[in-house]
């Protein structure tokens, strides 16, 4: 059910003057890592609107679910990373088209979903077009379901060109949460990325489609943050052509209110048509990523556990069940049954109080370690904030930062699995060690001698010393091993 | 005087319907297509043509 997460702030104290802090520095004064904010750093509203949302807090992303409908095929911009013959593969992996859906349908849809999936609470729009550009399918599909089911919180994702127009809009029918993606605040940058947009009728190119998309999206931010509508940015890394100015974007959008900054790798290859795939622009390698993640950790809350999921995902992140809800599969008729969401959300309320007290007894343990370097740990789990997952049969690994101060989320990696029905692929397991570049030790329920080995050899360490306990305590335990006193785990 | 979609590159976003200043595009079956009789490729009405403007594939609103 649940995954792993980073509860550093939830074990924080809190004071009033904390909260009024960070209500009048608008929610951007975390100093802890990622969107895993919890109440002590965040203004009591912010959290509220965050705490159930699984893009925006990296805490409820092991519990809750989302759900985007692809109702909004039509697109006003082109991007180079993005080619439309098949969907946009900023927001949905590449190759794989999605069923699109009429606005009846997708009512239908996410009500099936909700009566399935009790972690539902966050109903979204990303395209595969621009759901502002698309507005009329987008508010079809929002204001029906709002009708339906009044609770499930509203989200969308944009391009940022059409939005000013609609921002009144938006906050009238209550959507709490909005992504831009903002790939660049200098139009020169834009040039590299956006070769056309469409805009008052016609069609600009070159440094005047960048001027003018780069203005319209500060402008719908700038309007977004008055109406104290939460904004995440999105900003493809594209090594080469934005990677060091996305710098200089967050800090632009976090002194324009962004809420959240969410720094994704190009997905770039030439199997997908895009521009970039085409031409042979490499997206950035995971440990790039994380140095550029690393050195804005003072700006916007980053956000390092999006899994750039598809315009018609369904599930926890990490997971996607829409090949479970596809129209076919879908009942003609349907009604909303609330008991089963209700009767999750109190188990939640329960496992978010446990899960508080073992991260608590992790860092508590690390505080007397002396003076020991700071390690990426990479876990295999298949949730339950547990150590849990067979190394071979693991299809991402999340990495946790490791120091005397304690714990944190820094990421996830994706893997292609090395273990199918017991016997491991040499050239698979290759691509994994490639994978698990910088990282210093794997923990995960089983390994075999075989791969261990390999591991071994290319300098990470592996164990399943600590199978089936929590992460974070694993990990304490690990390291206390290696470079402190022995200490008695905590689960 | 009037354009036409290439059925085959068509992605079917619907882009077009909505930017054509004169109601000519709608839905057949699963593609698009231009009533000829009502489109005037936005003469006088824009600088070019809306729909081959703001459509995402190269050649796919063409002259009839």
């Amino acid at each position: 059910m649940a995954q792993l997460i980073s509860l550093d702030s939830l074990t924080a104290p809190t004071t009033a003057r904390q909260m009024e802090k960070s209500l009048s520095e608008g929610g951007c004064s975390s100093s802890s890592c990622g969107s895993s904010s919890g109440p002590a750093d965040l203004a009591p509203e912010i959290w509220e609107k965050v705490k159930d949302h699984p893009c925006y807090s990296e805490e409820a992303h092991h519990y809750f679910a989302r759900m985007h409908v692809a109702v909004a095929p039509a697109c006003n911009i082109q991007c180079n990373y993005c080619n439309r013959k098949y969907d946009c593969a900023n927001e949905s992996r590449p190759g794989v088209v999605s069923e699109k859906l009429t606005p009846e349908q997708a009512i239908r849809k996410v009500v099936a979903v909700a009566n399935e999936v009790p972690q539902l609470s966050v109903l979204g729009i990303a395209g595969p077009g621009d759901a502002c550009y698309d507005w009329k399918k987008t508010r079809a599909t929002f204001d029906s379901i709002a009708k339906v089911i009044p609770d499930i919180k509203l989200c969308l994702s944009t391009n940022g060109l059409a939005l000013p127009d609609h921002v009144d809009e938006i906050a009238d029918m209550n959507i709490d949460h909005v992504t831009i993606t903002i790939n660049m605040v200098d139009p020169e940058v834009g040039t590299g990325i956006y070769p056309w947009i469409f805009h008052r009728h016609r069609r600009w190119t070159g440094l005047d489609a960048s001027r003018i998309l780069h203005e319209r999206q500060m402008e719908g931010l700038e309007m977004l943050a008055a109406r104290k509508i939460l904004v995440k940015v999105n900003s493809v890394m594209i090594p080469g052509i934005n990677d060091e100015h996305l710098i200089e974007v967050n800090r632009v959008v976090k002194s324009k209110g962004a809420f959240l900054h969410n720094i994704m790798p190009l997905i770039s290859d030439p199997a997908h048509g895009t521009h970039f795939g085409l031409t042979g622009q490499r997206g950035p390698r995971a440990m790039e990523l994380k140095a550029l993640q690393d050195r804005l950790e003072d700006g916007t809350k980053l956000m390092r556990h999006c899994r750039q999921c598809r315009a018609d995902a369904v599930g926890l992140l990490g997971e996607d069940r829409g090949q479970e809800f596809t129209l076919d599969q879908l009942p003609a008729e349907v009604s909303y049954d609330p008991n089963k969401r209700a009767a999750y959300r109190e188990v939640v309320a329960a496992e978010r109080g446990e899960h508080v007290s073992h991260k608590a007894a992790a860092d508590a343990a690390l505080a007397d370690v002396g003076e020991a370097p700071t390690l990426l740990v990479a876990i295999a789990t298949k949730g339950g904030g547990r150590i849990n997952q067979h190394f071979g049969h693991a299809r991402e690994f999340q990495v946790y930062e490791v120091s005397p101060a304690g714990i944190r989320f820094i990421s996830h990696r994706k893997v292609d699995q090395y273990c199918q029905g017991g016997w491991g692929e040499d050239a698979t397991l290759d691509g994994v060690i490639e994978m698990l570049d910088g990282i210093s030790f794997v923990l995960c329920a089983k390994i075999g001698d075989c791969p261990k080995d390999s591991l071994k050899a290319a300098g990470i360490a592996v164990s399943d010393d600590y199978a089936h306990e929590w992460i974070e305590a694993g990990i304490a335990a690990w390291y206390k091993a290696e470079y402190g006193a022995e200490i008695r785990l905590s689960a | 005087m009037a354009l036409k979609i290439v059925a085959s590159q068509c992605t079917v976003c619907g882009a077009c319907e909505f930017e054509c200043p004169n109601v000519a595009i709608r839905m057949k079956g699963d593609i698009y297509v231009i009533d000829p009789k009502k489109c005037t490729e936005c003469e006088g009405q824009f600088d070019s043509p809306q729909c081959a403007a703001v459509c995402p594939v190269p050649n796919t609103c063409i002259k009839a």
